[in-house]
């Protein structure tokens, strides 16, 4: 079993198929959604955690393409500008999910973006926004 | 045998004197003793970069052909409004200062993504600030308008003059309430779901001379990048508060009013912060040598993380509502530690000043010193210490019921 979270681009002709749904059904891809963005006529974005074996990831990701539909891995969008981050360490009980933490030795703040989810409470939440969002 | 500054600086002058950094200090101490330590090492260096309030900048932009005099006009820079009731081109910029047209909390949080600090931190790069001002015009200033671009490198003077920085030590804060609040300590979730805390403990200055033994009016210190000089106490200095027997205070306790050149200092270390739900301010870095005069200020640069403690205070109703006591005490290697107990809960702490920023300054200042390009100064006037009696304290209130014409 392979476990993603990527980001999904809808174009505007296909926000209103039933996409996730499909993938559920018809290739047994778990799916846990933690953001939904859908604006009519112009394009719909989905932040999705999906589970599932290789193979049927394979054909899940064919059938999305289908459809024009990009997909993009999750941890290319939540960056920290490493010019702006003091490690200071506010946003480490901010982040509901432990993607910010600090090196005991350095006390230095590492970002370990595989765990981000994409709320983006770090964004506004970090002082000298070290921290930005990009879909 | 004790030594003095002046003997120190000739160390310096002769590339022989021994600096450490605070983090060192401790290090050396725990190898060697108070007693060798205080021998052989003649200054001890420490930091802080955290967000300070009551910082601030003036300016003096030159004047303007046909002259104006903005006093008693309007003044904005980069759209925030700036002080300029001293005379006719002197201006003053808080950074806390927000555009009038900031949306404020009115749509709760609100973001604060630019005021007076950001304005300081633009203006230390080089940036062109714009400038936009009114006056009433008078026969020797007969001008009633500027708008111009202006730069650091073109106004007379640029100074930072903070009124309260470097806290000695600070609250650790929580929220009780069963909802998130937004404070100038960050964001405290509902129901101690998260504690903050705002020093560099066994890095920070005042901590590490506690009873102002050497830190005092005059001092040379790191600011900003640049150098700088206390001017003064800070506002709402509070030395007289309860100590450990190391004394280190168990609360937030003196602060310090610091000037220096703005032209020499670098936007690295005065950052434009937003508080997410409360405001904007200013992150500075400070630096501050202490020299080891004798074993007891030896063994006060000593003092660790463990040894210094502060109060945990509930932000959502005690705070605000001025209610005197505290809900516990921790010390600064339990905050560091990543998670405290309050009653019998868990719960994980979050630091808003940067411990590596804390530890780069003490280290350049270090070098700066071991270079001999830093030299140290005997304090001018001593701050007002434990035993003066001095304290913060509340407004009188005398509130205003009747309104008189006239005043």
């Amino acid at each position: 079993m392979v476990s993603k979270k990527i980001v999904l681009r809808f174009p505007p002709q296909v926000v209103d198929k039933p996409v996730i749904y499909k993938l559920a059904k018809d290739f047994d891809l778990e799916f846990n959604i933690l953001k939904a963005i859908i604006i009519p006529d112009e394009e719909g974005l989905l932040v999705i955690e999906l589970t599932g074996t290789q193979e049927n990831f394979e054909r899940g990701f064919k059938y999305l393409e289908s459809f024009n539909i990009t997909i993009q891995p999750l941890n290319k969008d939540v960056v920290r500008d490493e010019t702006k981050c003091s490690h200071c360490g506010a946003c480490v009980t901010i982040c509901p999910v432990g993607a910010f933490s600090v090196d005991q030795k350095t006390r230095k703040i590492i970002f370990n973006d595989e765990k981000c989810i994409a709320c983006d409470l770090c964004i506004t939440s970090c002082p000298l926004r070290a921290m930005s969002i990009h879909f | 045998m004790a030594k003095t500054i002046s003997e120190i600086n000739e160390k310096i002058k002769s590339g022989k004197a021994v600096v450490l950094t605070a983090e060192e200090m401790i290090e050396l101490v725990d190898k060697e003793g108070i007693k060798k330590a205080a021998k052989s090492v003649d200054v001890v260096t420490t930091g802080t970069f955290g967000p300070m309030c009551s910082s601030g900048m003036y300016i003096n932009i030159g004047h303007s052909k046909p002259r104006i005099k903005l006093g008693a006009g309007e003044c904005y820079l980069n759209d925030v409004p700036a002080y300029a009731g001293y005379a006719a081109v002197d201006i003053f910029l808080g950074a806390a200062a927000l555009p009038n047209d900031d949306s404020r909390n009115k749509l709760f949080p609100g973001k604060f993504d630019y005021g007076g600090g950001h304005l300081i931190e633009e203006f230390v790069a080089g940036k062109d600030i714009k400038l936009v001002a009114k006056a009433y015009g008078t026969d020797c200033y007969p001008r009633k308008e500027l708008k111009n671009y202006i730069n650091i490198k073109d106004v007379n003077e640029a100074v930072l003059f903070n009124v309260r920085n470097c806290y000695q030590n600070y609250n650790c804060a929580v929220n009780l309430s069963s909802k998130t609040i937004y404070t100038y300590m960050g964001i405290l979730k509902p129901n101690t779901g998260n504690a903050t805390y705002c020093s560099a403990g066994q890095l920070s200055p005042l901590l590490k001379d506690p009873y102002y033994r050497t830190i005092g009016l005059g001092t040379r210190i790191f600011l900003g990048g640049g150098i700088g000089y206390i001017a003064w106490q800070g506002t709402q200095h509070s030395p007289a508060v309860a100590r450990n027997e190391n004394g280190t205070p168990k609360s937030p306790a003196g602060t310090l009013a610091v000037i220096g050149d703005l032209k020499q200092m670098m936007p690295q270390w005065l950052r434009g912060t937003s508080m997410l739900g409360y405001g904007v301010t200013l992150t500075v870095g400070i630096g501050i040598p202490i020299p080891i005069l004798d074993e007891e200020i030896a063994g006060y640069t000593a003092v660790k993380d463990e040894g210094i403690f502060t109060q945990i205070v509930d932000y959502s109703h005690n705070y605000p509502h001025v209610i005197p006591g505290n809900l516990g005490t921790v010390s600064y290697a339990q905050l560091k530690s990543g998670e405290i107990e309050l009653n019998g809960k868990k719960i994980p702490t979050a630091s808003l000043s940067s411990y590596p920023k804390a530890v780069e300054i003490a280290t350049t200042l270090k070098n700066w010193i071991e270079a001999g390009k830093f030299y140290l100064t005997e304090p001018v006037e001593k701050l007002p210490g434990a035993d003066s009696g001095m304290s913060a304290k509340l407004l009188k209130e005398r509130p205003i019921r009747q309104v008189r014409y006239g005043h």
